[in-house]
């Protein structure tokens, strides 16, 4: 068992566990609700090391004011530094457990038996629950690295399937989001825009009529936003106030082509070697190894797309005698408090940011933001509870997108045709601009109203991300053996597009990009692209997931029909996390429209903790990464954002989507690894392939529109 | 713009009385003065689903819908599902399939399917997407919830 970060922020057990009056246990995590379930994870790590039944264990809600930092939740990193944490915590707990309530029988620790909740002295009748063990005290003690965990087949919970109570408020309307919360006296609120990212307040009125009703206009530079109650007059006045305000519209969007100018814009590059970004000046690829027979290049493409979460954000917030008490859906509470004391000239002691969950957000979208705008409301209306939630409109034209990305690939092959050199040059905008993520740990200038209000924060200018396998070279690194490789990223300035991290961040595109570029090797090598694929393989657990998928699949689909055709990706999650293998079954008509038939994922994610669970994140990953490959792109021009809804926006839908099969290859003693991102980025390479096999066009731009395919058939 | 009216409303079997302006759509209606936040608002354009209830038995988006249309019919949200504690079928089988990631979506999912399950009790596969074809789920959950509405089906025959 290794340590985990976590622990260096909060090293003793008591930042982590609690023993409550009835022996309940109360377990704090700094890690959020997102929808993955990570709630119902951690509860059984800890049931499990401490053999407490599931229903005495008791995970509080991520909070300034108690939980430990562990920073965001985010990159499918939760268990290994949460779960990892949480059970050296409780294993180190159990061991002093047993060392007091030893003492308190008079026996020596050996004699003393933790079960069910109880501890019980073996020789004897005598049993203590953990409070009476506990007299009132605290653990008192650090979380002990080395401290002896259960063994695999001694865990009890995790690998079981989940109880049915996970779910329970969901389906019967009881689960709290975010948008649900409500107060006395509460005020609703809504922020009124501008009309693009350059545009500057002009003219607002003070007060704007709705509904028999005289609302305060709140400003702050070119911030506005409206307070009051019903919750329908305060939409209605915001709309009308959105009528009648002036702005000055300033240049506008920069609308020239944005593919090239990720190819030409001024850019800041890095060498990228074992997956970490190399200081100084990139380094020229080498030349080609002297066997190089033959030498290929292909670009690859991927459209600015937005999370586009179903519930538009929306943050509560009450100011009150100099204090901020902020309630947010935001991935990281502490990183958040820390930008809002910043951008409100407050006291960090003074700030408390509460999780609530809101809708799935699968990364950094427009949470954080709401937050800010909630606080300012609240600043202006002191001593009143402030519910604000954004419009759909809003959330699809300000949210922080997926940047636009197009990857240069190049390789050169031997006479065998084997791949001995690769050259993978990546471009793109940041994908780390969440408030204080980064090297600059700039927070302000990463939200939104910080850069509205009349105290503005600076403009916020990304710079390269050294950490490994972060943003634009997550997965630049392919798991196949070359006997050379150099890779280069490009974060270039200048586009027009607010961006920052979703789902997978660079993951998505390079993975499209590698596995559609080994699929065409395969080709000019004459090559089946499963054989092809496992004969640069050395890491044996790509290739199980690899066969197994192509078995589940029927691989090669020799039985289909013309215009359809199976299609494979693999990746290894930022070549540390879970190995991930898909194959995409899928028929292109003679309109270009794709059809999706079928996909099979196989996946390795070391122990499995909780194997629906995981299942599930799997096949979430894989379904919004096939609607990412197949239908999405953000629209804009000039004067703003045109993808305004779900019509200007288009996200898969039920009847677009196909039957999916999901192998699960348990590892139980290797390290459980993060898996809410494993399969996106295999699937849409997945689906790349199989539209290549299928149609004979490779498509080179993300999303595989008809459109998009007949641009890159004219392109080859 | 009306000012606030009398509205009687029935909401999952019960006869409530409200004070509101009547153009106001019937989902504020529900959330702010009935408490019964499980109905949620994604869109206000009827576009997305999450905001579904049964009025008069068909499902109707309620970020439209003015409460004063639905004052004279019988209105139920997902909290009116479950016969006390009981859960319904549906209900059950969404828990047993894991059929949510995050759940904005569901309740809408949970109304449009116990509307096409009284209707069609046996559905085929295609029949339950095209019932769920208005409803958008961004965490892909999309074959869980097509499998949890088949075996609703299955378990209620």
């Amino acid at each position: 068992m290794t340590g985990s970060p976590s622990l260096s922020e909060a090293p003793q057990v008591d930042q982590w566990l609690q023993v409550l009056a009835d022996g309940t246990l109360r377990v704090l995590s700094g890690k959020v609700e997102i929808g993955q379930h990570i709630g119902h994870a951690l509860s059984l790590i800890v049931a499990d090391e401490l053999d407490l039944p599931l229903h005495r264990v008791q995970l509080l809600p991520a909070d300034t004011a108690c939980s430990p930092d562990e920073g965001y939740t985010s990159g499918s990193n939760s268990l290994q530094h949460s779960g990892t944490a949480l059970r050296l915590a409780a294993a180190t707990a159990r061991r002093i457990l047993v060392q007091r309530a030893a003492a308190s029988f008079g026996v020596a620790e050996h004699d003393v038996v933790c079960a069910d909740g109880m501890l019980r002295n073996t020789w004897g009748n005598q049993a203590i629950n953990f409070a009476e063990a506990m007299a009132g005290r605290g653990f008192e003690a650090p979380v002990a690295i080395d401290a002896i965990t259960k063994r695999a087949d001694e865990l009890h919970h995790v690998g079981a399937p989940a109880p049915a109570s996970a779910l329970a408020g969901i389906v019967t309307g009881a689960a709290e989001f975010v948008h649900d919360l409500s107060w006395a006296n509460m005020l609703h609120a809504r922020v009124v825009r501008p009309p693009h990212y350059h545009a500057r307040l002009m003219n607002a009125p003070h007060r704007v009529q709705a509904a028999e009703q005289s609302f305060d206009v709140i400003r702050d530079g070119s911030f506005i936003a409206i307070a009051g109650a019903p919750e329908f007059d305060v939409v209605r006045a915001a709309e009308r106030l959105e009528r009648q305000v002036e702005w000055a519209d300033g240049p506008g969007l920069n609308t020239g082509d944005v593919f090239e100018q990720l190819r030409t814009g001024p850019r800041q590059s890095r060498s990228v070697v074992a997956g970490t970004p190399v200081e100084g000046e990139v380094t020229p690829h080498p030349p080609w190894p002297h066997d190089a027979a033959q030498v290929l290049a292909a670009r690859f493409e991927r459209s600015y797309q937005m999370h586009a979460s179903i519930g538009p954000s929306a943050a509560a917030a009450l100011f009150d005698g100099g204090k901020l008490t902020l309630w947010s859906a935001t991935q990281g509470i502490f990183p958040l408090r820390g930008a809002l004391a910043r951008t409100l000239a407050l006291d960090p002691a003074d700030v408390r940011v509460i999780h609530v969950p809101g809708a799935g957000c699968y990364g950094h979208n427009g949470a954080d933001d709401a937050a800010l705008d909630a606080a300012l409301v609240a600043r202006a209306c002191a001593g009143r509870h402030v519910l604000l939630k954004w419009t759909r409109a809003q959330e699809h034209t300000w949210e922080p997108y997926a940047p636009c990305m197009a990857v240069g690939l190049q390789a050169a092959l031997d006479e065998t045709g084997q791949i001995i050199g690769w050259r993978h040059d990546g471009y793109s905008d940041t994908h780390l601009a969440r408030p204080r993520s980064g090297p600059d740990q700039a927070g302000p200038s990463r939200l939104l109203a910080a850069r509205h209000i009349e105290n503005a924060a600076p403009l916020f200018r990304p710079v390269p991300s050294m950490a490994r396998h972060a943003g634009i070279h997550r997965n630049a690194d392919p798991l196949y053996i070359f006997e050379q490789r150099s890779i280069a990223k490009h974060l270039v300035g200048g586009l027009p597009l607010r961006t920052s991290a979703m789902r997978t961040l660079g993951a998505f595109a390079n993975v499209f990009a590698i596995e559609s570029f080994i699929d065409e090797l395969a080709a000019v090598a004459g090559a089946d692209p499963l054989a092809y694929r496992l004969r640069h393989l050395r890491d044996e657990r790509a290739g199980t997931v690899l066969r197994r998928v192509a078995a589940a699949a029927r691989w090669p689909g020799r039985a289909l029909a013309a215009g359809e055709a199976l299609g494979l990706g693999l990746a290894q999650y930022k070549n540390a996390q879970a190995y991930a293998a898909v194959c995409a079954r899928l028929r292109v008509d003679d309109a270009a429209v794709v059809h999706l038939e079928h996909l099979y994922i196989a996946a390795d994610a070391g122990r499995v903790v909780d194997p629906d669970g995981l299942a599930a994140q799997l096949e979430g990953g894989a379904v919004q990464g096939a609607s990412w490959a197949l239908f999405e792109a953000v629209e804009y021009g000039a004067r703003g954002i045109s993808s305004v809804d779900w019509e200007g926006y288009r996200i898969a839908r039920f009847e677009d989507l196909p039957p999916l099969t999901t192998e699960l290859i348990n590892r139980p003693g290797e390290p459980p690894l993060g898996a809410g991102e494993a399969s996106s980025g295999p699937a849409g390479a997945a689906i790349a392939n199989a539209i290549a096999r299928a149609c004979g066009v490779r498509p080179r731009r993300m999303p595989f529109t008809p459109y998009n395919l007949r641009l890159s058939a004219m392109r080859d | 713009m009306a000012a606030a009216q009398r509205l009687v409303l029935r909401v999952n079997g019960a006869v409530s009385t409200v004070q509101v302006d009547p153009a106001t759509p019937l989902i504020y209606v529900l959330r702010n003065n009935m408490g019964l936040t499980g109905s949620k608002l994604g869109c206000a354009l009827d576009q997305c689903g999450a905001c579904r209830v049964l009025v008069d038995g068909a499902p109707a988006y309620s970020c439209t819908l003015a409460v004063a249309k639905a004052a004279a019919s019988s209105v139920v949200t997902v909290e009116g599902l479950a016969d006390g504690a009981a859960l319904s079928a549906l209900q059950q089988a969404f828990i047993t399939h894991r059929a949510a990631q995050c759940g904005y979506c569901t309740a809408g999912m949970l109304i449009s399917a116990t509307a096409l399950l009284r209707d069609t009790p046996n559905p085929s596969a295609a029949e339950v997407r095209a019932a769920l074809q208005p409803h958008l789920c961004r965490c892909g959950a999309h074959p869980r919830i097509e499998r949890a509405v088949l075996a609703a089906a299955q378990a209620r025959s």
